[in-house]
C-alpha cells in the first residue's frame, strides 16, 4: 500500500489504516455515508488529532469546520475533516455531557480551528480549554443565552411595527 | 441646398425680420458673441435651489455593503444600469459621501459601526434604505441579532423595498431622493 500515490485507498483499507494509526487508543471506527466516522472520548480528542494530521498514510490537514450539534439529552462536538492528498474524509464525533461543557482545543493541531471554536462557543457555549481569545465572534458583548441551543427562546424586540 | 439671395433663409437678408431699437441693438449683439463663447442666455433662479440642483446632480454614496442587496446595489453601478448617468459615483471614505446606500441586513453588531459611519458624514446628508431587512426586519422579524430596520438607529430618507430589490427599484429610489432633494428648500420654506 503506497503512501505517496494519490487516492489509492479504498473504503476498507481506509479503516484499517486508520483503526492501525489509533492504536490502543478507545474509539469506534466505522464508515457512515462515505466517510469515516471516529467515535471517541473527549479526553482524547486531541492525541487522535494529532495522529489522523500527521501519520503520512492518513494525513488529514485540513481542518473543513468543526459543529456543536444539541441534542438536548447532550451535546456533541463533530470534526470534519479532509485529506487533500488523498482524497478521504474522517469525521469526529465527542459526545459532552450538558453539566460540564468543556472539550480541549485542538487550535494546536489546527490553527484554523480559531473561529469555529468561537463560533461554537458563542453558538452552544462549549467551552474550549487552551483557546487563547474566547471573545464573542457572531454575538456581540454582553449577549445573554446561547442561540444555537434548542431550549433558547427568542427575546421580544424592542420594536414592532404596527404594534 | 442652393439658397436665393433675396429670400427668407439668406441669413444676410435680416433686415425685413430683425428690427430691433437702437439701443437694444448693443445687447443683442452681445447676445451673439456670448452665444459663440458657448456662454448662451441666462437663468434665473434662488440660489438655494442652485445649490439643490448641484446636490441632486451629484450624489455620492458611501461604498459599503451588508448582505446580498450589496451585490444588486453593485450591479447597479454596472455598465447596464450605469449608476453614473444621475452623478451617483461611490466614494470610500464618510467625510466627503452625501447618501448612505444600507444594502442588507443590519444585525446588532453592526448597528454601532453604522451610526458611526453615518455621524461623520458631512451635511447635508441623506440615507436610503435598501431592501426589506433594512427597512423593517425583513425575512428576520423576531430574531435575537437583527435591527429591525435601519431607521431605529439612523434617520431615513427613502425606503426601497424589495428582497432584494431589482437595480430599476434601486435608480427609482434615487431619483426619488433627487426629488426631495430638489424640494427642500420649498419645504423649508412650508410651502
Amino acid at each position: 500500500m503506497s503512501t505517496d500515490n494519490f487516492n489509492q485507498y479504498t473504503t476498507e483499507e481506509f479503516e484499517t489504516a486508520t483503526r492501525a494509526v489509533l492504536g490502543d487508543i478507545k474509539a469506534t471506527v466505522e464508515p457512515n455515508f462515505g466517510e469515516l466516522g471516529i467515535v471517541c472520548d473527549r479526553s482524547d480528542i486531541v492525541a487522535i488529532c494529532k495522529i489522523v494530521k500527521q501519520d503520512p498514510g492518513i494525513s488529514m490537514e485540513y481542518l473543513r469546520s468543526i459543529s456543536v450539534v444539541d441534542w438536548v439529552e447532550h451535546m456533541e462536538v463533530v470534526y470534519h475533516l479532509s485529506s487533500i492528498k488523498h482524497m478521504n474524509r474522517i469525521v469526529i464525533k465527542v459526545v459532552i455531557p450538558l453539566e460540564d461543557l468543556k472539550i480541549d482545543s485542538v487550535i494546536t493541531v489546527w490553527s484554523g480551528a480559531d473561529w469555529h471554536e468561537r463560533e461554537g462557543h458563542d453558538l452552544f457555549g462549549v467551552e474550549f480549554i487552551g483557546h487563547p481569545d474566547m471573545s464573542p465572534l457572531i454575538l456581540y458583548e454582553g449577549f445573554e443565552g446561547f442561540p444555537g441551543r434548542k431550549s433558547f427562546e427568542i427575546p421580544v424586540q424592542e420594536t414592532f411595527y404596527g404594534d | 441646398m442652393a439658397i436665393e439671395p433675396g429670400s427668407l433663409s439668406d441669413p444676410s437678408n435680416s433686415k425685413d425680420r430683425l428690427t430691433l431699437p437702437e439701443e437694444a441693438k448693443g445687447v443683442w449683439s452681445d447676445i451673439k458673441e456670448n452665444r459663440k463663447s458657448g456662454i448662451s442666455g441666462v437663468v434665473t433662479l434662488k440660489s438655494e435651489e442652485l445649490f439643490a440642483m448641484a446636490r441632486k446632480s451629484s450624489l455620492w454614496p458611501l461604498t459599503f455593503g451588508l448582505a446580498c442587496c450589496a451585490i444588486e446595489m453593485i450591479s447597479t453601478y454596472m455598465p447596464n444600469h450605469d449608476f453614473d448617468r444621475f452623478g451617483v459615483v461611490t466614494w470610500p471614505s464618510p467625510r466627503q459621501s452625501d447618501v448612505m446606500i444600507v444594502a442588507g441586513t443590519v444585525v446588532k453588531k453592526m448597528a454601532e459601526p453604522i451610526k458611526l459611519l453615518y455621524e461623520q458624514m458631512a451635511s447635508p446628508k441623506w440615507v436610503i434604505a435598501m431592501g426589506s431587512c433594512a427597512t423593517c426586519g425583513g425575512p428576520y422579524t423576531r430574531s435575537y441579532s437583527v435591527v429591525m430596520g435601519v431607521d431605529q438607529i439612523i434617520p431615513v430618507d427613502v425606503y426601497v423595498p424589495g428582497c432584494p430589490p431589482r437595480p430599476e427599484a434601486l435608480l427609482g429610489g434615487v431619483m426619488e431622493l433627487q426629488d426631495i432633494i430638489q424640494n427642500e428648500p420649498r419645504k423649508k420654506r412650508g410651502l
